[in-house]
């Protein structure tokens, strides 16, 4: 035991006398949380629209007015033709384009029905998908409300139309923020990194400088070296944890409805897998070159299998197998469920009963190929 | 068992896959003893006390080092001996005081011996103005005389020092020795590789290693005699150039 406490003595001391260390511990979560939770959104806001008016009516002009109305689309050109239309698609001008055809008002009104064209770039699918909503919402309303005035100008009144209106309820992120679901997934990826980087690189360090062979022909226990190494980390972590949590708090005003008890409680478990991947490459690395390099791999497949960016319910069946393993996902499912759902202790202990396993496995392959002798 | 017999090896060897680095060495260490162990670069040397140390395991062989076995016993061995790497292994980013506390404390020292050996150790080395230093900012003879008095602080009743002069200036180096002669004295027995033949003369006894066999071993003056030369660098290289 007292020769855990020498070594962990000597890591903070080494720790805080690096330089670099202070403002990747306090500044990097900083900036990682307010331009990742800025920039990396989904929001689909400033769409180009332009449009084909064939029709040159007051119903087409009306339509066109429903698109300037909109927050979501800049309405900037008027093309003369589809084929000017097309090229500026191409040259990124415009996103969305509208084509109403010759006669829109004249048959709306004869025959109650009429084809509008509508052309969106969907390079990026998902921003597409949501264009697409846009677009049709907005027409819809046009059309309902078109529906009534033709109704009242033919004096029917008999036929009323039948509208079914939905009224949906956001549960759990009322106004639809992103940034309420990307900051506790970002503040996931900060811990994340910054412990398994420092850690996988720390005792890697040890090797080249020639001190873990010093480390080595001493009688201390594994166990003792890497529970004393591991330690600092593991502080470091639990500090990460709270500086995001505060950031997310103040900054970015991120409803945090669950226990906090709870949140470290499952963080201070979570980082042991992570400091048990981290001390696993570290054993099969010789330098911190090599380590960093299998981190980074590690790490952009957890990240972009962890659900954060993409549902992993829209993944196949082979990826969301593989995403069992994948600590950060339960760690972003917790973060979530505690932060934003004000999920408690039962609810959450499946996820924690995995990673705890998880730690023990890692952990124990750490240890285990962790080698005095060779 | 010969209790004054610190070190004693059998038909010790090393390979890795179809490379023999150290081939079937016999070689005994008596209790006080300087026992200069040469070679040429790459000879085996440094896989050879590797083994003794207990970081590589043997292929085959035996050996006991401070009555332990180097195959079970590793761990043992650990308490009993001190080592000092061909490469400077203290932490340059802690100050000399630390370093010896660090050191002191993963060898079980109690508190009030760190204390009591820094200051000893310190004073003997006259770094008292260095002491609050960073190791890094010191200049390198100093370092490696501070990392041979670190590898004494537990009192152990080996050393092995792995070409601890490689580098140094020779007024360094003089002074490195007698801190080996010093230590010895003690009843430490010193296991030391070296590339300086001068050195050489300063051991009771010597070991030089050519590709992987120990090719002769006896006091300097013997070996001198043996080979009908005047220095241990004329006896040195009728071995390495066969």
């Amino acid at each position: 035991m007292k020769t855990i406490l020498y070594i962990i003595q000597k890591e903070f001391k080494q720790i805080f006398r690096n330089k670099g260390m202070l403002p990747i511990i306090f500044v990097l979560p900083l900036i990682q949380l307010i331009i990742l939770s800025n920039a990396a959104t989904f929001d689909v806001k400033n769409i180009k629209f332009g449009y084909v008016d064939h029709d040159h009516s007051s119903t087409s002009r009306e339509l066109i007015e429903k698109f300037s109305a909109s927050t979501y689309f800049n309405v900037h050109t008027d093309f003369p033709s589809e084929k000017l239309a097309s090229q500026a698609m191409l040259n990124g001008e415009v996103d969305v384009v509208l084509e109403i055809p010759a006669y829109f008002e004249r048959d709306l009104q004869k025959e109650k029905h009429n084809n509008l064209g509508v052309t969106i770039n969907a390079i990026d699918g998902a921003a597409a998908g949501v264009e697409n909503v846009y677009v049709t919402q907005i027409i819809q309303n046009f059309n309902k409300n078109l529906l009534v005035d033709l109704i009242q100008s033919s004096g029917s009144p008999k036929i009323q139309p039948i509208n079914i209106v939905t009224i949906p309820s956001f549960w759990y992120n009322e106004t639809l923020n992103y940034k309420t679901f990307m900051v506790p997934g970002i503040l996931v990826l900060l811990v994340t990194m910054i412990t398994l980087f420092l850690s996988g690189m720390n005792i890697v360090r040890e090797k080249e400088i020639g001190t873990l062979e010093q480390i080595n022909v001493t009688p201390i226990k594994k166990s003792q070296f890497i529970i004393g190494k591991l330690f600092p980390f593991w502080v470091i972590g639990l500090g990460l944890l709270t500086v995001g949590l505060t950031i997310a708090k103040l900054i970015f005003n991120i409803p945090i409805i669950g226990s906090l008890p709870l949140m470290y409680l499952y963080t201070s478990i979570y980082i042991l897998v992570i400091l048990g991947i981290g001390l696993f490459i570290s054993n099969f690395t010789d330098t911190q070159q090599q380590a960093m390099f299998i981190a980074w791999f590690f790490t952009v497949i957890f990240i972009l299998m962890s659900g954060l960016f993409t549902p992993i319910e829209s993944m196949p069946k082979w990826a969301q197998i593989i995403t069992e393993f994948n600590p950060i996902k339960y760690f972003v499912q917790v973060m979530r469920m505690v932060m934003l759902k004000g999920s408690g202790f039962m609810d959450i202990l499946p996820l924690l009963l995995k990673t705890l396993f998880y730690a023990i496995v890692m952990n124990g392959l750490a240890i285990w190929s962790y080698k005095k002798t060779n | 068992m010969n209790t004054n017999k610190v070190i004693q090896v059998k038909e010790l060897t090393k390979v890795f896959g179809d490379f023999t680095a150290v081939n079937a060495i016999t070689f005994d260490v008596e209790k006080g003893e300087i026992f200069g162990f040469l070679g040429a670069n790459g000879a085996g040397k440094t896989t050879a006390m590797k083994m003794l140390i207990g970081i590589s395991n043997p292929t085959s062989g035996k050996a006991t080092v401070a009555g332990f076995d180097v195959f079970t016993n590793a761990e043992d061995i650990k308490k009993n001996i001190g080592y000092m790497s061909q490469k400077f292994a203290l932490y340059d980013d802690l100050t000399v005081k630390e370093n010896i506390t660090f050191f002191g404390g993963i060898y079980g020292l109690s508190r009030k011996r760190i204390k009591e050996k820094a200051a000893i150790l310190i004073k003997e080395l006259g770094l008292e103005n260095v002491a609050n230093k960073l190791v890094g900012s010191l200049p390198l003879g100093w370092k490696q005389k501070l990392s041979f008095s670190v590898s004494l602080i537990h009192d152990p009743k080996i050393v092995f020092l792995d070409e601890p002069t490689g580098g140094v200036d020779p007024i360094t180096r003089r002074q490195f020795w007698e801190l080996i002669y010093k230590a010895s004295h003690q009843g430490i027995t010193v296991f030391v590789t070296t590339h300086y033949m001068d050195e050489a003369e300063y051991c009771d006894r010597v070991s030089i290693m050519v590709n992987g066999k120990i090719e002769a071993l006896d006091t300097p003056k013997k070996l001198k005699e043996q080979f009908k030369v005047d220095t241990m660098n004329d006896v040195f290289l009728k071995l390495a150039r066969g």
